[in-house]
C-alpha cells in the first residue's frame, strides 16, 4: 500500500474535539461529518482537504474522546493517510477500523512543511517527503492491521475472514 | 503467560454503546451481515449524552438503539433509568472485577477502579465485538503510581488527579496501564478511585486500575449476580515506571485551557472570572463529590451572573441527593439541577458556552470548543474548588472560604 499528496500540517496533541467538535456528532453520515472536520482549528480544512491530502501531526495526535466520528470526518473530507509523530491509542484503532491509514514517524514534524509532497510507503515502512528529498524508516504495522486496511475497514475484513471460515 | 508488547485475541466479558457511539456500532454491525449478538447478556446500551433527545437527530437516535437493543434482547438503560454509562455500569452490576471490559467511551477506564480490565474503543471495534465476543489488544507496560500521606481539607483525589496528569503529561502514559497503590488509595473510597481511573485516560494510558479489597467488595455486594475472582498483582511483577506521591502537601489544582495537563494551583491563578460552573459528569458527579459541593454552599448564594449546573451522576446518586437534602441546598443556593446525564461536559446537548465566556467544571477535559464555543475557556477543578467558585464569581481556592 502506498499513498501520496500534499502535506497539511498541525501541532501536537490535536484533540478529537477540534477534529470534530461534539455538537456534530448527532450526524450519521460521513458526508456531513467531513463538513465539520477539524473545524476548532481551521474552519477552511474541508476546502483545502477536498483534493486529498496527507496530514501530519505532532505528538498524541487524536488525544481525547472515542469517537470515531473524528476519524471518519477526516477521510471523507480528503485525508488519505495520517502521519505523526505519535497517536492516542484509541484514534490510532479508530483511524485503521475505518479504513484511514495512520502511521508513527519520528522526527516528521521537523521535516515536512504544508504544501510538501509525501509518499508513504506502508508495506516497506518509508516515508519519502519528495520535496525535501529526505527519507524515514518507520516501524512497520504489523500485517494484521495492514490487512484490515487494504480491505477497507475492520467490518470489511471481519466479513471477509467470516467467509473464509 | 503473557508479556508487555504481547499482542492477545481477548475474550471480552462485557461491552458497552452510548447514544453517540451506539448508532454508528449498530450500523456497522448490521454491515456484518449475521442477524444476532454473540451474547446478548454481555452488550449493555446507555443513553446519557444527549439525554433527555433534544434539537436536531438524538430522538432518532435514541429510537433506533431502543429498537435495536429490543431486537437484540441486550440491556438497556433508557431515560430515567440509568445516567451516566460510568457511574450506572458499576451501579447495575456490570463491572465485576478480573473481567476484560470495553466501552465505546474514552472513560471506560473509569472501571479498573473496581479491578477489572477497562479500555475505551470506538463504534466499529465495538460492532466487531457484538458480533464475535473478541478484540485484539497488545499487552501494555505498567506504571505504578504509589500514593502515601492523607488529604488536607478541602483536597480531593480530582486534585490528585489534575496533579498526576501535570507531571505525567497528557501522553506520557500512551499505551500503558497505569496502577495506583498505597496507603491513600486503600483508604479511598470507590468514588475517588473511579474519579482517578477515569482521568488516566488524560495521560495517554489504555487503563487505570487499582487492586480490589474489602471497599470494593462492599460497593459491589447486592449488586453483583455472578461470581467473579479477584486478582492481584503479582509481588514480582516489573513495572515500567515507579512514581511515588504524597497527599498531605496536595493544593487545590486546577486544569487550565485548553489542555489537561496545563496544571496550576487554584491560588495562583489570579483573577479568574466565570460565567459558569458545573458539578457533575463520569468523573465527579457522585454523591460523595455531590456531598462536598453542598458542604461549601450550604445556606449560601451563588454569585450573581454565574450560572450554575449540578448533575447527578445517575438516577440512583440523583435520589440519595434528594434524600439527603443536597438538592435543597443546591436550589437554594441558586443552581440549575438536571436530570442524570453527561450535560455541558461534552459541548453537545446542554448548558454550553458563548464566545468569550469561562466555565469552571468538574469534569474531564478542557480542549477548545469542548463545551460549546471554539472562543470559550474551561478550567477543569475539583468539586469543592467548583463550588467555592460559584459562589465568588472566580476560580477560587476552597480554603479561602469560611465553611461551617
Amino acid at each position: 500500500m502506498k499513498i501520496s499528496g500534499p502535506v497539511l500540517k498541525f501541532g501536537d496533541n490535536v484533540d478529537t474535539d477540534v477534529i470534530l467538535p461534539g455538537k456534530y456528532l448527532v450526524l450519521v453520515d460521513p458526508k456531513d461529518l467531513a463538513k465539520h472536520a477539524m473545524e476548532g482549528l481551521d474552519p477552511d480544512f474541508p476546502e483545502k482537504a477536498k483534493n486529498g491530502v496527507i496530514v501530519v501531526g505532532g505528538k498524541n495526535f487524536g488525544c481525547g474522546s472515542s469517537r470515531e466520528q473524528a476519524p471518519l470526518a477526516l477521510k471523507f473530507s480528503g485525508v488519505k493517510c495520517v502521519v505523526a509523530e505519535s497517536f492516542a491509542r484509541i484514534f490510532f484503532r479508530n483511524a485503521i477500523n475505518i479504513g484511514l491509514p495512520v502511521i508513527e514517524c519520528n522526527g516528521i514534524s521537523k521535516a515536512a512543511e504544508d504544501r510538501d509532497k509525501l509518499e508513504v510507503d506502508f508495506n516497506k515502512g518509508e516515508i519519502f517527503n519528495v520535496s525535501k528529498g529526505r527519507e524515514f524508516k518507520v516501524t512497520k504495522l504489523p500485517t494484521f492491521i495492514l490487512e484490515i486496511l487494504s480491505d477497507g475497514g475492520l467490518i470489511e475484513n471481519l466479513r471477509r475472514r467470516m467467509k473464509k471460515k | 503467560m503473557v508479556q508487555p508488547g504481547d499482542i492477545v485475541d481477548a475474550t471480552v466479558d462485557m461491552v458497552m454503546v452510548h447514544d453517540l457511539t451506539g448508532p454508528l456500532a449498530v450500523e456497522a454491525f448490521k454491515r456484518i451481515g449475521i442477524s444476532k449478538v454473540w451474547d446478548n447478556k454481555k452488550i449493555v446500551v446507555m443513553l446519557d449524552h444527549q439525554v433527555p433527545a433534544g434539537a436536531g437527530r438524538s430522538a432518532e437516535l435514541h429510537r433506533m438503539l431502543r429498537s435495536f437493543a429490543k431486537e437484540q434482547g441486550i440491556w438497556f438503560y433508557d431515560v430515567g433509568r440509568g445516567g451516566i454509562c460510568h457511574q450506572v455500569m458499576p451501579e447495575k452490576g456490570h463491572v465485576l472485577p478480573g473481567t476484560v471490559m470495553v466501552g465505546a467511551d474514552s472513560h471506560t477506564c473509569t472501571y479498573g477502579a473496581f479491578g477489572a480490565f477497562a479500555t475505551g474503543i470506538g463504534s466499529t471495534e465495538a460492532a466487531a465485538v457484538f458480533a464475535t465476543g473478541k478484540i485484539w489488544l497488545k499487552v501494555p507496560e505498567t506504571i505504578r503510581i504509589n500514593v502515601e500521606g492523607k488529604f488536607k481539607r478541602f483536597i480531593t483525589p480530582k486534585d490528585l488527579i489534575l496533579s498526576l496528569i501535570g507531571k505525567v503529561r497528557s501522553d506520557g502514559a500512551t499505551y500503558k496501564a497505569v496502577e495506583f497503590t498505597g496507603s491513600t488509595i486503600r483508604g479511598m473510597g470507590m468514588a475517588g478511585r473511579m474519579t482517578l481511573c477515569n482521568m488516566t485516560v488524560e495521560m495517554g494510558a489504555k487503563n487505570g486500575i487499582v487492586e480490589p479489597d474489602e471497599t470494593t467488595l462492599k460497593f459491589l455486594e447486592g449488586r453483583v449476580k455472578k461470581p467473579f475472582e479477584t486478582l492481584r498483582s503479582d509481588i514480582d511483577t516489573a513495572y515500567e515506571q515507579f512514581m511515588e506521591f504524597n497527599v498531605s502537601d496536595l493544593e487545590p489544582t486546577v486544569a487550565c485551557p485548553s489542555s489537561v495537563d496545563n496544571v496550576k494551583l487554584a491560588s495562583e491563578l489570579g483573577n479568574v472570572t466565570v460565567e459558569q460552573a458545573f458539578i457533575g459528569s463520569c468523573t465527579n458527579g457522585r454523591i460523595e463529590d455531590l456531598r462536598l459541593a453542598a458542604q461549601v454552599m450550604k445556606g449560601k448564594k451563588v454569585k450573581d451572573g454565574v450560572r450554575t449546573l449540578v448533575i447527578p451522576a445517575s438516577q440512583e446518586v440523583y435520589l440519595q441527593a434528594v434524600e439527603e437534602g443536597l438538592v435543597k441546598i443546591f436550589t437554594d443556593a441558586g443552581t440549575l439541577v438536571c436530570g442524570s446525564a453527561c450535560g455541558p461536559c461534552l459541548g453537545g446537548h446542554i448548558g454550553l458556552l458563548a464566545a468569550g465566556e469561562t466555565c469552571v467544571s468538574t469534569s474531564n477535559r478542557n480542549f477548545i470548543g469542548r463545551m460549546g464555543s471554539t472562543q470559550a475557556s474551561v478550567y477543569l477543578a475539583s468539586p469543592v474548588t467548583v463550588a467555592a467558585s460559584a459562589l465568588t464569581g472566580r476560580i477560587t481556592d476552597p480554603r479561602e472560604m469560611e465553611v461551617g
